[in-house]
């Protein structure tokens, strides 16, 4: 996998300072807003059908079948304990495509699409939320909002998230 | 540069990097003794093609190079000269060194001039020495001289000797003299061409034409400038004095017609390097008759030989070009996007049966009837469709007697090359990327495996090594196995090895897994370094390449007497046969290929061992039985064996029985990779998208079986 954010918080931020601003696609899970880079988010659909996998843990939810691709879904809500998790019309899978690799996430809802000014972001704080700040990039404010930006593809290939098979350490 | 070119120089370097492997395989073919006349014309095919294709697009080194290429070819296909295996050698680097060129061309890498020019000076040496050593075919001699010295020149001589020489003769009293201009440079390009027009006889027009091209392409040329009435093309018949004579006479004529007609003076220029060249030929002529009066004049008939070599020749190339015109050129992308836009259609088709079902067959039999239709066009649809992707891998296999024959000599080893199963087909993109991993487990073998000759006579072996490759179908995967007669690897060895580095490891290891350890990154065993392999880097790479192909490896070996590399490969696109089955409410695909039989067996059939294994008696024969549900944690929809269905699976030689709810039909079902996205998952070794566009997962036999027996073990 090609990861191209840093280790450390700190130099996370020196790398989305010298990106200038960027786009980002805000989701909800249970209360927390969390922001991944619009350029890693492939489309977004519906809850389908989905296969399960034997053994899985249970925030994979199975494979789906995406246009001949099968695809695996994850439920964040599962893995991070945020939010009630039930399926039904409104539920909301973003489909990412991270270095080629089609990967589904079940969040509770897709608000909007923002373009966030580098100089609001903040570091993050080491207790953060229920993600490990090695995953985040930053902090950004809109009005009243806090979103977590998220490094959306050092998080799925992190080893934590199982879905490779010789994760990234 | 335009696109158009560019498109038109990609196609060319497809096309000779094709030539080139051609050719490597029909030197490597070649009977040093009696080589056969078709594969060196074969040879001299490839060298034309690729000469004439450089010259194209001014690729001036190339085009150099294959003609030096061409003239001791064509010597040798005349049997002036014997082969020798020091020629193949040579032809051997030439084709290396035109593919560098090639390359180079193409941005990629550059040339080694210093090896262009050896190779050059090794052609140059072998074709003079041609020259020098036969005397009685003069003619040939002094061209060959020519050739070392301006190749560029001699060329028209050159194909004189392959070609026919024609009478062209039509009336041209109404022909303008630019047109008449234009006619003669046209044709003078054809070949050589001299003027016989007597000036007195304004009228009509005689020409001599000595070309490679046939009567009819003349016709052609001609019969939309000249009265097609009047005109009249014959081959004449060829008397070499008469021909030598004539051609003097023709100086004189070409030079008067010089005069006239500026543009034909190369024409003249050839035809005073033939005049010159009969002379000489006449001379040596005459002593060879002093010799031995019995012979006919050598040049008469060497001529009528090669009269005969073009007329075959050009047969030769019309069946090519036949062959070449039943394929085309298609990208890889149009290819796939068509297996994409036929697997929409599929699942497109399954829906619209499915929707169909509910309504009443009776009042709609047409529109049934047209969707049955459907589903049969679709599904041939997807099979033909799915098999433009698949190739033999004896694509890859035919590159490795050539590897095998440098390394070998290289090593002052003997080695024979078996291949077994090259009619196997796998995906193209699996073809192209096993290529380098296979490569290296060769040399590999080469080098560690197989023992020098007179180490193989000492332990009892005959002293030629054998390497074996073998390819087939094994279920949802390719297996490609890598099998030498050497040495074998020393347990030793590898452990003492492997402690030196600092690895992980106890004694009481399974030999399986010591094996494994040579796939560590800097892991080698080789005494000494060789240019060969030996530095320890390498089969880390091979492992990690044939990972991210979804493949795996696995070495079985024994110390003295060899070692068994197995490659397993997934078909990414293959389709499998399949059996699907329901548990619970979910369905999974057994390869048919596993599967003996199912059967619904009766209670008192079903036995206990110490109150957990099952077993199930199946005519005299005691089954261990795998329950799905149990393995994947599901809920079934039956509890009791008795009431579900046993499906029986023969993996690799063990045999189990597999407990599911129940069957649910037989299918074709297109692979697709479960681990392209996710990872891999035990039990299952792929995932298929089935008729109403879920996914169902493709149960890895072996892999299940073998888990129970496992478990068997761990529970005696």
């Amino acid at each position: 996998m090609l990861l191209t954010q840093t280790e450390a918080p700190a130099e996370a931020i020196d790398l989305v300072r010298n990106l200038a601003s960027r786009e980002f696609l805000i989701f909800r899970l249970g209360k927390e807003e969390y922001g991944i880079e619009i350029l890693k988010v492939q489309e977004i659909r519906g809850y389908d059908t989905i296969t399960r996998i034997a053994n899985a843990p249970a925030f994979i939810k199975g494979v789906i079948n995406l246009r001949g691709v099968i695809v695996p879904i994850l439920d964040m809500r599962i893995k991070f304990n945020l939010g009630e998790p039930h399926y039904d019309q409104f539920t909301v899978v973003i489909i990412l495509n991270l270095s080629g690799r089609v990967i589904g996430i079940v969040v509770d809802g897709v608000s909007d699409v923002i373009n966030l000014d580098t100089e609001l972001l903040r570091p993050a704080p080491e207790f953060g939320g229920v993600i490990d700040t090695e995953y985040i990039i930053g902090l950004g404010t809109l009005e009243e909002r806090m979103l977590i930006l998220v490094d959306i593809e050092k998080l799925m290939s992190s080893a934590e998230m199982g879905l490779l098979e010789d994760p990234v350490k | 540069m335009g696109t158009d070119l560019e498109q038109f120089y990609q196609i060319f370097f497809e096309e000779a990097d094709e030539l080139l492997a051609e050719m490597e395989i029909r030197l490597l073919g070649l009977d040093i003794q009696s080589p056969d006349l078709e594969d060196l014309n074969a040879i001299f095919r490839v060298a034309h093609s690729i000469k004439g294709g450089a010259g194209t697009f001014g690729f001036s080194d190339m085009t150099e190079l294959t003609h030096l290429l061409e003239s001791l070819l064509d010597k040798l296909r005349k049997n002036e000269l014997a082969l020798r295996s020091e020629m193949i050698d040579v032809f051997l680097q030439a084709r290396d060194v035109l593919k560098q060129q090639l390359d180079a061309h193409q941005d990629r890498g550059v040339a080694d001039s210093v090896e262009i020019d050896a190779v050059a000076l090794k052609l140059r040496t072998l074709v003079t020495e041609v020259t020098s050593n036969i005397t009685s075919s003069p003619s040939s001699a002094d061209s060959t001289a020519a050739t070392v010295d301006k190749p560029a020149q001699t060329e028209s001589t050159d194909s004189a000797l392959t070609t026919a020489t024609y009478r062209v003769i039509f009336s041209c009293d109404d022909l303008r003299p630019a047109v008449m201009d234009k006619l003669l440079t046209d044709l003078a390009l054809l070949g050589k061409l001299e003027n016989l027009s007597d000036p007195s006889q304004k009228d009509q027009c005689t020409l001599r034409l000595t070309s490679m091209v046939s009567e009819e392409d003349i016709w052609e040329a001609l019969a939309f400038v000249v009265d097609p009435t009047t005109l009249s093309v014959e081959a004449e018949k060829i008397n070499q004095p008469d021909n030598s004579v004539s051609s003097v006479d023709s100086v004189d004529s070409s030079n008067e017609t010089q005069e006239k007609h500026t543009q034909v003076e190369n024409v003249a220029l050839v035809t005073t390097d033939t005049q010159q060249s009969l002379n000489t030929s006449e001379d040596i002529k005459e002593e060879t008759v002093a010799t031995s009066s019995a012979i006919p004049s050598p040049s008469h008939k060497q001529v009528t030989t090669v009269a005969k070599t073009s007329k075959s020749a050009r047969n030769e190339h019309a069946k090519t070009t036949s062959s070449e015109s039943s394929s085309i050129r298609v990208s890889i992308e149009k290819v796939d996007q068509m297996i994409n836009l036929v697997g929409e259609l599929v699942i497109t088709q399954a829906m619209l049966a499915q929707t169909a079902s509910q309504i009443d067959p009776v009042l709609y039999e047409k529109l049934f009837n047209g969707l049955s239709q459907l589903e049969r066009n679709t599904r041939d649809l997807q099979e033909a469709v799915m098999s433009i992707r698949m190739l033999p891998i004896s694509f890859v296999f035919s590159r490795f007697p050539r590897v095998i024959r440098d390394v070998a000599s290289k090593l002052g080893k003997r080695v024979e090359l078996k291949t077994i199963g090259e009619g196997t087909e796998l995906d193209k993109g699996l073809i192209e990327k096993i290529t380098d991993p296979l490569t290296h487990l060769i040399r590999n073998s080469l080098d560690h495996g197989i023992e020098s000759p007179e180490k193989r006579r000492s332990l009892g072996k005959s002293e030629q090594g054998t390497i074996t490759l073998r390819a087939s179908h094994q279920g949802g995967s390719v297996v490609i196995e890598v099998m030498d007669d050497g040495a074998g690897l020393s347990r030793e060895r590898i452990l003492s090895k492997a402690r030196g580095r600092g690895l992980t490891i106890s004694d009481t290891m399974p030999d399986q897994d010591v094996w494994m350890l040579i796939f560590d990154a800097g892991f080698s065993t080789a005494d000494a370094v060789t240019d060969v392999s030996g530095r320890g880097v390498g089969m880390d790479v091979v492992k990690r390449n044939i990972q991210e192909l979804g493949g795996r490896v696995e070495i079985d070996s024994i110390e003295g007497s060899g070692t068994k590399i197995s490659i397993r490969l997934p078909l990414t696109l293959a389709i499998l046969d399949g059996l699907s089955v329901s548990v619970g409410d979910q369905m999974f695909i057994i390869p048919l290929a596993y599967i003996t039989e199912s059967l619904k067996p009766a209670d008192a059939d079903i036995r206990t061992i110490r109150g957990q294994g099952r077993v199930v008696q199946v005519r005299g024969e005691y089954l261990p039985v795998i329950a799905l549900h149990e393995i994947f944690g599901l809920e079934p929809a039956v509890q009791e064996i008795h009431e579900g269905i046993l499906v029986i699976l023969d993996a690799e030689g063990s045999k189990a029985a597999m407990f599911v709810d129940a069957l649910i039909g037989q299918h074709q079902v297109v692979i697709k990779s479960l681990e392209h996205n996710y990872r891999r998952v035990p039990g299952v070794s792929a995932a298929t998208i089935m008729g109403d566009g879920s996914v169902a997962l493709i149960l890895d036999a072996v892999g299940l079986v073998n888990v129970t027996k496992q478990k068997a073990i761990y529970a005696a």
